[in-house]
């Protein structure tokens, strides 16, 4: 199989501020019931997950009710609500994915009431689905062969031949060093690991999941740095590492996320990839974003700018557990609906209005930590500017933190964003690594196949052989 | 001749070269090599666990702290016939099975090395059996566990029932941690401690065996 990209993004998609926003993107997607994703409407996306239990032949039972009971929920207060439809995300578990059978089953289960729903109550919705990236379960993994990988695009293909309307997964190639690199801040690794090793992988994956997509009707979403990115946020929430550097790797992701759209996906891009908005700048695809509606997941500090160019609106994931009002789905359920509501409401006043409350969300975040600044509109497209000037996936990675600290640096200096004291000297640090990165791919796999610990992942798996002694 | 504070503050500062020459100073200007350890490496390492635990510092530089201080025992080590290097515990760490959730408990593992543990790190996606066998080879003083799926939680009470079953539930301490998991989770399933970040871990680590 070729794993070329079958697009480049030379130009930026969106190319003035004033088209940057919330709801509309350049190129929508439609599904085949007829909604819209990017085309005028901000659409609540659901994402769901079973209470503490095990999953196993015996306790299928149990899941399949948990997940009925789920589904049903949500789509009833929806339908009570009057949200004008909602995406239903089944992130499937490590174990639904690697039995294939078991996935499709509760993929099934939601289908059926979706159907139901739209038959009894008009309401119109759709299942995102999103097979758990299991091939990380053998260390070091095999990213392009075996069972584990065999069953992940298995569970793509029967869930989307069932009718499984987005197809979306968390890759994790370059995860095995990007770890290490996020707890020793060592942006070097970080970019080998996003800009070749994950854009590498992602290649290979999307070039399988698009070709899956076109075989069955279905819609190639989009991948998320969540594994890598939102480690790092997750770090920098707890002290662990410094914010800056959780910046500065968000935007070092993006050339890793952008290749599922090169190799053909067409979005909505997954939730849970903060990166999103650059995705949308660049490719023109809708996006969905969380922010701070997944307090239930994590906590985070784009709670409110993470909605501001949104397409679709998400929970991230939250567990089947009873709150006072209902099950915890089903509250978060309404929480989107209501968020959706009025941004869409904004909107249908006129587009100034939605341009206001996007800069209100930015604006309420975006002073407060770096990791929102790099996130506000402007800065966005200023940086995607840069970016689809380089035809390379891993020098645009190098590029990307290059300017991250730039931007940071700037925005320090002009007192539009807070960075802590303790954090400062970071920028520098950060800056000083970039510097020893070399221009030419192959000049910095020989130089760092020297600095990485060699049996935590297979350079074979990723096209890459070992060259030095 | 250096002093301990010196070696102290090469320590802090994650200094590795100057550790190692100090180190090598030190010794051969007489020092006890007991000394060398608790006075100047693990001095040195006493002071970043405080600035680390009061969020002044980051991860990396403990670890650059910690490197430095390994170097440095390295090299009493070296210039020792035989050397016990004093240890606070040995801990047996591993995310429980069908939880690949790695870069936590590998922070703790960091964490717990960095101050004074022995740590035995199993990986992710660990089979109570695994741990089992573990517990029996390396007769550790804590079996520290990590979970961060609401469907991979359970197993840790797999473990716990599992090391009960074994006998060896009372030879050893168990701690436990991950997102979804609370104290309250940690009594309902026999856990011994329950640590809700790294830092933490390694307090509830020190007070378990105190």
């Amino acid at each position: 199989m070729d794993y070329k990209p079958v697009k480049t993004f030379n130009e930026l998609a969106i190319k003035s501020l004033d088209d940057f926003v919330y709801g509309i993107a350049p190129y929508p997607v439609r599904a085949k019931n007829g909604m819209v994703i990017g085309g005028g409407t901000v659409y609540p996306e659901v994402n769901m997950t079973l209470p503490p239990m095990n999953i196993d032949e015996s306790t299928m039972p149990e899941v399949r009710k948990q997940y009925a009971e789920m589904f049903e929920g949500i789509l009833k207060r929806a339908k009570e609500l009057y949200a004008p439809g909602v995406i239903l995300e089944v992130e499937l578990l490590p174990e639904t994915t690697m039995v294939p059978k078991w996935g499709r089953e509760i993929i099934k289960i939601l289908l059926d009431k979706m159907k139901d729903y739209e038959a009894k109550y008009g309401l119109k919705s759709l299942v995102r689905c999103t097979p758990n990236d299991t091939r990380e379960m053998l260390r070091p993994p095999l990213m392009r062969r075996g069972e584990l990988l065999d069953n992940i695009l298995l569970t793509f293909e029967k869930c989307a031949e069932d009718g499984a309307d987005i197809l979306s997964i968390e890759s994790t190639g370059g995860k095995e060093l990007h770890d290490e690199a996020l707890v020793n801040c060592d942006i070097r690794k970080a970019i080998f690991a996003l800009g070749v090793l994950g854009v590498r992988d992602m290649r290979f994956l999307w070039s399988n999941i698009v070709s899956i997509a076109q075989k069955t009707g279905a819609i190639p979403g989009g991948d998320t740095a969540c594994g890598f990115a939102n480690t790092a946020l997750a770090l920098a929430e707890q002290g662990m590492i410094p914010r800056i550097f959780a910046a500065v790797d968000r935007v070092a992701t993006i050339p890793r996320s952008l290749a599922a759209f090169e190799m053909g996906a067409v979005g909505p891009d997954k939730d849970c990839g903060y990166e999103g908005p650059y995705m949308k700048a660049i490719a023109g695809v809708p996006i969905s974003m969380e922010g701070k509606t997944a307090a239930c997941a994590h906590l985070s500090a784009v709670g409110n700018i993470a909605a501001c160019v949104c397409d679709m609106w998400s929970n991230e994931s939250v567990q089947n557990v009873r709150l006072l009002s209902a099950y915890a789905p089903v509250a978060y359920t309404e929480q989107l609906i209501y968020d959706c509501r009025l941004m869409n409401e904004a909107a249908a006043d006129g587009r100034n209005y939605a341009l206001k409350v996007r800069d209100w969300l930015a604006n309420s975040d975006s002073k407060l930590d770096p990791q929102a600044y790099v996130l506000r509109p402007d800065i966005v497209l200023e940086i995607s500017r840069e970016l689809v000037k380089e035809k390379d996936a891993f020098i645009a990675t190098k590029k990307a933190a290059a300017l991250a600290v730039e931007v940071i640096k700037r925005g320090v200096d002009k007192g539009e964003v807070n960075v802590a004291p303790r954090e400062k000297k970071w920028l520098n640090i950060i800056s000083s690594q970039i510097e020893t990165i070399p221009d030419d791919e192959e000049k910095f796999w020989s130089e760092i196949q020297k600095e990485v610990d060699l049996t935590k992942w297979r350079p074979e798996e990723y096209d890459l052989k070992v060259t030095s002694a | 001749m250096a002093s301990f504070e010196e070696l102290s503050q090469a320590v802090f500062d994650g200094d590795e070269a100057q550790v190692v020459k100090l180190t090598k100073d030190l010794l051969s200007s007489g020092a006890n090599p007991m000394e060398v350890i608790n006075k100047g490496l693990i001095a040195g390492m006493d002071r970043v666990g405080v600035l680390f635990k009061n969020n002044e510092i980051f991860v990396p530089e403990v670890l650059m702290s910690a490197k430095a201080m390994n170097a440095g025992v390295e090299v009493v080590k070296e210039s020792q016939q035989t050397f016990d290097m004093p240890s606070l515990g040995k801990i047996v760490l591993g995310t429980v099975k069908g939880d690949l959730h790695d870069i936590g408990k590998n922070l703790v593992g960091m964490m717990m090395e960095s101050n004074g543990f022995t740590v035995y790190n199993l990986g992710v996606d660990i089979d109570p059996d695994k741990f089992i066998e573990a517990v029996k080879k390396y007769q550790p003083d804590i079996v520290a566990m990590s979970a961060l799926l609401t469907t991979t939680m359970m197993n840790m009470k797999s473990t716990i029932d599992a090391l009960a079953a074994a006998g060896l539930k009372d030879k050893v301490k168990v701690i436990i941690g991950g997102a979804p998991i609370t104290q309250e989770f940690a009594n309902e399933i026999g856990a011994d401690g329950y640590a809700p970040d790294a830092a933490s871990a390694v307090e509830v680590c020190k007070q378990l065996l105190n």
